[in-house]
């Protein structure tokens, strides 16, 4: 006698999977009931935990940080929607999405200056002088988390690692792995001179003009061909605020053209 | 060991805890020194050590007396270890536990294990020399002689309790707070399995889930932050949250869009929208899947997202054809643009006024001359 094959098995097969197939429904509808019940619970266990402890989120940020990681361990993202009870009840959010906006402000501020590029530590200290004395205080780790979210609004918020930090990125400029290896060589002196990245890098002359000049025409980068030597390639992002000075018009008047 | 001074094992002004690890017993060389278990503590200042059962013995070292240190590895029936070698004693250092010493290293041995945070967090410190810049303020004068008897001017000693008494609140609720997260944590965690169970369950079309049931999930998985691709792909990202932000942003954005030549850059609406509202604010996630839904609420918006990467609000009125006949009827008037002239000109930001140029060239219409000078663009003669 065959088993298995057969109109009999057919049949006896169908009935198997249409019983799996309602259990199945089953289970899925329960568990969207469910989870609507759980939803409430977890609701009033982050109440709880609110009321308790919404001051640390805004006063430490070491807690921030603690929290941020333990959301992402188990596959949440607090910042996702200011409709998230995350940002509703602990108020992560508007904590967030404020320094965004702030972030996008200095930015756009200085662009014409740096081209879209500054280093994470000019940013830090120019948020922090924009939210005033009396504001919460904000750490670079609360910077990158935002800036972060950001990226999903386009236009090219970016991170590159640069001696020890980052610099940021605002504009949709394309820089590939030759121009970041290019400002962190000249990072150190906030300037690079073609004969630096040749011996530097090992690139020959042509490969380090190409992406120098990409790096002119995208505006985050001065050409100083009145230097000794070399012409120098400097980068307005990063100078230290150690050695420049924001002008006024009057004082910039006074100086020779 | 006659490196340390005896200490109060108070913080000064500037100074902070960095980690503390209990279980440590102390060596001076290779010997056990005449001390018992404690707690040793390192702040950017100085590796304090206080025995755990006699609070009353404690002492310091600066951190600027470690020329480096490394690790011991734990053997059978030995600890992990951390070797400190230490520079000379300064002339004027205040008394502590040794007199003299043959060895010009101690050792910290971590019975209850902690040597890798421990080293880890050393070598910060050892590395950014925070007690440089920030030079403690002078030590409030300590013990002048035995273990047994310490003077103290007084007054402060009120003053020192009260300090100490606030940082115990503060690292407490700071502790409390965190092990109230860890619990929440848990409960978190079971909602994310929960909605992992039912997105697959979603996916393997296993049984009937109606469409409402479906968008009920998706506005739950909102609530919690739960990011679920198989949704996203059969309905978006949208939710009816989004649906309400859509109309508002339809509402509230048809004036300046007017004022800005019919087109706004995703992070100039994001700044416009979050000043106004003050508090509640949009996330940037939150605003991009509202502006999705403009087509097909039908209302007079767009997203729109260029080659670059940017993205756009823009009016729908202004049509593709009319943006790009403009940017010809500009360029051919002056005879070639930069983006920044074309910015100037309508009154745009340079980005969008780019894009624009971009966008001409990339029909025909414009083309481009490209130096270190700049970009500009001139009619398309070709």
């Amino acid at each position: 006698m065959r088993r298995g094959v057969g109109a009999g098995a057919i049949a006896k097969k169908k009935l198997a999977e249409a019983k799996y197939k309602e259990r199945g429904t089953v289970l899925a509808e329960d568990q969207i009931v469910q989870m609507s019940k759980q939803l409430e619970t977890f609701k009033t266990h982050l109440e709880e935990f609110a009321s308790k402890h919404k001051q640390e989120i805004r006063k430490s940020s070491q807690f921030r940080v603690q929290f941020q990681e333990m959301c992402a361990t188990i596959g949440v993202d607090p910042l996702a929607s200011g409709k998230g009870f995350w940002a509703e009840m602990l108020g992560v959010g508007d904590f967030y999405y404020e320094l965004g906006v702030q972030i996008i402000e200095v930015c756009l501020a200085l662009k014409h200056r740096n081209g879209g590029l500054i280093t994470l530590d000019e940013l830090h200290q120019r948020v922090l002088k924009g939210r005033g004395k009396f504001a919460q205080d904000v750490s670079q780790d609360d910077l990158v988390r935002a800036i972060k979210k950001l990226k999903a609004m386009g236009n090219g918020f970016g991170m590159i690692p640069v001696g020890g930090s980052y610099l940021v990125q605002s504009v949709p400029a394309e820089l590939n792995m030759d121009h970041t290896v290019v400002l962190q060589l000249a990072e150190k002196k906030g300037y690079v001179t073609i004969s630096e990245i040749k011996d530097g890098l090992n690139w020959e002359r042509e490969r380090a003009s190409h992406v120098l000049d990409h790096l002119l025409k995208e505006g985050l980068a001065w050409l100083d061909s009145q230097a000794e030597g070399d012409p120098q390639y400097w980068f307005p992002a990063l100078f230290s605020e150690l050695a420049s000075r924001d002008v006024t018009p009057e004082e910039a008047n006074q100086m020779t053209p | 060991m006659d490196r340390f001074t005896w200490s109060n094992g108070l913080l000064e002004i500037h100074e902070t805890l960095v980690i503390q690890q209990r279980g440590v017993r102390l060596y001076d060389g290779d010997e056990k020194a005449k001390l018992e278990v404690g707690i040793v503590m390192l702040t950017t200042h100085r590796l304090i050590w206080r025995d755990q059962k006699n609070h009353e013995c404690c002492i310091s070292i600066p951190l600027s007396q470690v020329i480096f240190f490394e690790e011991q590895a734990a053997g059978i029936g030995k600890s992990a270890k951390i070797v400190v070698h230490l520079h000379a004693c300064p002339a004027n250092k205040e008394p502590g536990p040794y007199q003299q010493s043959k060895f010009s290293y101690i050792k910290l041995s971590f019975k209850e294990h902690g040597q890798i945070e421990f080293y880890r967090r050393l070598t910060e410190e050892l590395t950014q020399k925070r007690w440089e810049n920030t030079p403690a303020s002078q030590p409030i004068p300590t013990a002048t002689g035995s273990q047994a008897g310490r003077t103290r001017a007084v007054g402060i000693v009120g003053i020192e309790r009260k300090l100490e008494e606030k940082r115990k609140e503060t690292d407490k609720s700071i502790s409390e707070a965190f092990e109230d997260l860890s619990k929440l944590m848990v409960k978190a965690k079971e909602m994310v399995e929960l909605s992992r169970s039912i997105a697959n369950k979603i996916k393997d079309k296993q049984g009937n889930i109606t469409e409402d049931e479906t968008i009920r999930f998706k506005s739950y998985l909102l609530s919690m932050g739960i990011a679920d691709p198989v949704t996203r792909e059969t309905h978006g990202s949208g939710t009816h949250y989004h649906m309400q932000l859509a109309k508002q942003l339809g509402d509230m954005l048809q004036a300046p869009l007017e004022e800005r030549g019919g087109m706004m850059a995703l992070t100039e609406v994001y700044c416009l929208v979050n000043r106004a509202r003050g508090m509640e604010l949009l996330s940037p996630e939150d605003l991009v899947n509202a502006c999705k839904m403009f087509e097909s609420l039908k209302l007079p918006l767009r997203l729109r997202v260029f080659d670059s990467g940017v993205m756009v609000v823009q009016l729908q009125s202004h049509s593709e054809e009319e943006m790009i006949a403009s940017a010809l009827d500009n360029v051919s008037d002056k005879g070639s643009l930069t983006a920044e002239e074309f910015a100037k000109l309508l009154g745009l930001s340079v980005l969008l006024a780019k894009e624009r140029l971009l966008l001409a060239e990339k029909m025909g219409n414009l083309c481009r001359d490209d130096s270190v000078e700049g970009l500009r663009f001139y009619p398309n003669l070709f």
